[in-house]
């Protein structure tokens, strides 16, 4: 699943493949290349994809520069509001939150001039 | 990136495990009741649909301007406009909620171009935007017409730190200079409830006791400058800004301003969202204290006087930004920075100053050649070259 070369092993354990929309806004756009809109599908893997699992990913593959202006410890950066289907995500678990296919995610900085 | 290959994981079937549990769905409405959430608000913890966040968040605003009478009937009224999320949620607030309550004020942006290249351009493209949506009449101010020099050209002679020093006293002059030219009585700035707890902590932080006094920051109107001002959403959390923005589909601009990494509010901003995170009511609650803050009667403050040279508000002889130009246009750019009263007082009294002192002031090393000075705009050509057509300053301001 991950890049074709290693076989996924289908079980009652793996997580299916999660394709997301991940938007980024406010300024926050700048560390990922100026690109606003990402189409993400997430490999299969044990652990089932929440938000935290996403942000590591999102490191590791869209952040292009100075990843301590976008996450600080395992978290979002204080000051970076984080959507799931245009809902806060105080409402539905932060971190916690398990990704279903075809979510909508969105990342907006709040920390530039008004 | 590409699908896994596998028919098994895409045709998602009876290997496909079942979800571990069932898709976490928001909170219903705590005011209509009916509708999803879609935020909580800081202040409160209340979780509102997105109809009734908007609804809501209007309303607070209407009632902190009729309760601050922020306004009267008749005013000319100049948002302070940047193109950034305060001041275009500021500037579309004020325009719909004086039709909706009928205020009776005539509205106008005014924006103040400070010359940062790569910044201030593209925010002033932001403001032009919604300049042409809501029909709104537009004027701009820069620092180069206003005082012969741009932020670009005082930064290539002051370094990386204390531009913020200048580009914040000229502006607060620029606002006032340009809202008087309009006929503006009142100027309303984007300021939010997160820009006055930062303001009253860099305050204390500071020991500045003046600022202090007036209030830290906070508070509804300043009559500090030449003209009167307002923050209309002083109460209003960075955060239901933007999401007032985000839920409404305003066009803003974003980006940190080049010379802004070493400005010192940005610890005091990392310092607040860090106080957000652990106890949300911090942002609101240090807004409260600064409005109720009291000093110790026998303490001795500077007086409220004039400007020598320009007229201008000013508690020394000569107001601030009369003595960051005049280190400026001397090729002394740091007279204005840091304590050097008694270097001052020898410019002032017409003594030459040694060698050493000049390098102190940041006057460029010897052998550097000296930049000639930016000549500033004449009234009614296009100098800037965005080919702007700026406001014509008379040359004089007297006032």
């Amino acid at each position: 699943c991950t890049s074709g070369l290693r076989a996924c092993f289908p079980s009652p354990k793996m997580a299916a493949p999660v394709s997301l929309l991940v938007e980024f806004g406010g300024g926050a756009e700048l560390l990922f290349d100026g690109i606003k809109k990402h189409q993400v599908t997430l490999p299969c893997q044990p652990e089932p994809w929440d938000i935290r699992n996403l942000l590591k990913w999102i490191k590791q593959n869209l952040l292009k520069e100075r990843p301590e202006l976008f996450i600080q410890g395992d978290t979002v950066r204080p000051g970076i509001l984080v959507l799931i289907n245009d809902a806060d995500w105080e409402l539905m678990g932060e971190l916690d939150y398990k990704l279903q296919d075809q979510d909508n995610v969105v990342f907006i900085s709040t920390l530039h001039g008004g | 990136v590409g699908q896994c290959v596998r028919p098994a994981c895409r045709a998602g079937g009876a290997e496909t495990p079942a979800p571990t549990a069932a898709p976490t769905m928001p909170a219903t409405c705590s005011a209509c009741g009916s509708s999803p959430a879609a935020l909580r608000r800081p202040k409160t913890g209340h979780a509102l649909c997105r109809a009734c966040f908007l609804a809501a968040f209007e309303e607070e605003t209407h009632r902190a301007i009729v309760a601050g009478r922020l306004f009267r009937p008749g005013e000319t009224v100049a948002i302070g406009a940047s193109g950034g999320k305060d001041s275009t949620v500021l500037a579309h607030l004020l325009q719909l909620l004086d039709q909706r309550h009928g205020y009776g004020l005539h509205l106008l942006l005014l924006s103040v171009d400070e010359g940062i290249t790569g910044y201030r351009d593209a925010s002033l493209a932001a403001v032009r935007r919604h300049q042409r949506r809501s029909g709104l009449p537009l004027h701009v101010v820069s620092y180069r017409q206003l005082y012969g020099w741009s932020m670009d050209r005082i930064a290539r002679h002051l370094g990386p730190r204390n531009n913020c020093t200048f580009c914040g006293v000229f502006r607060r002059q620029a606002l006032d200079r340009g809202a008087l030219l309009m006929g503006a009585d009142k100027i309303a700035t984007g300021h939010n409830a997160d820009d006055v707890a930062e303001t009253v902590l860099m305050n204390f932080l500071r020991g500045d006791v003046g600022r202090l006094r007036r209030g830290a920051g906070a508070g509804p109107a300043g009559g500090e400058g030449a003209v009167p001002r307002c923050k209309p959403l002083r109460h209003a959390y960075e955060k239901e800004i933007v999401l007032y923005a985000y839920f409404q589909g305003l066009d803003y601009f974003s980006t940190e301003c080049v010379y802004a990494p070493q400005a010192y509010r940005g610890y005091a901003r990392a310092l607040l969202k860090d106080l957000e995170a652990a106890r949300p009511s911090a942002v609101a609650d240090l807004g409260h204290s600064g409005e109720r803050l009291s000093l110790r009667p026998d303490l001795r403050l500077p007086a409220r006087g004039t400007c020598q040279r320009c007229g201008y508000v000013a508690s020394q002889p000569l107001c601030k930004a009369c003595v960051l130009l005049e280190g400026l246009d001397r090729g002394l750019p740091k007279l204005g920075i840091g304590k050097y009263r008694r270097l001052r007082d020898k410019l002032r009294d017409g003594q030459p100053l040694t060698q050493e002192e000049r390098r102190r002031l940041g006057a460029p090393a010897e052998g550097e050649p000296s930049e000639e000075q930016e000549p500033r705009g004449e009234p009614g050509t296009d100098e800037e070259p965005w080919g702007r057509r700026e406001l014509r300053v008379p040359r004089d301001l007297d006032f």
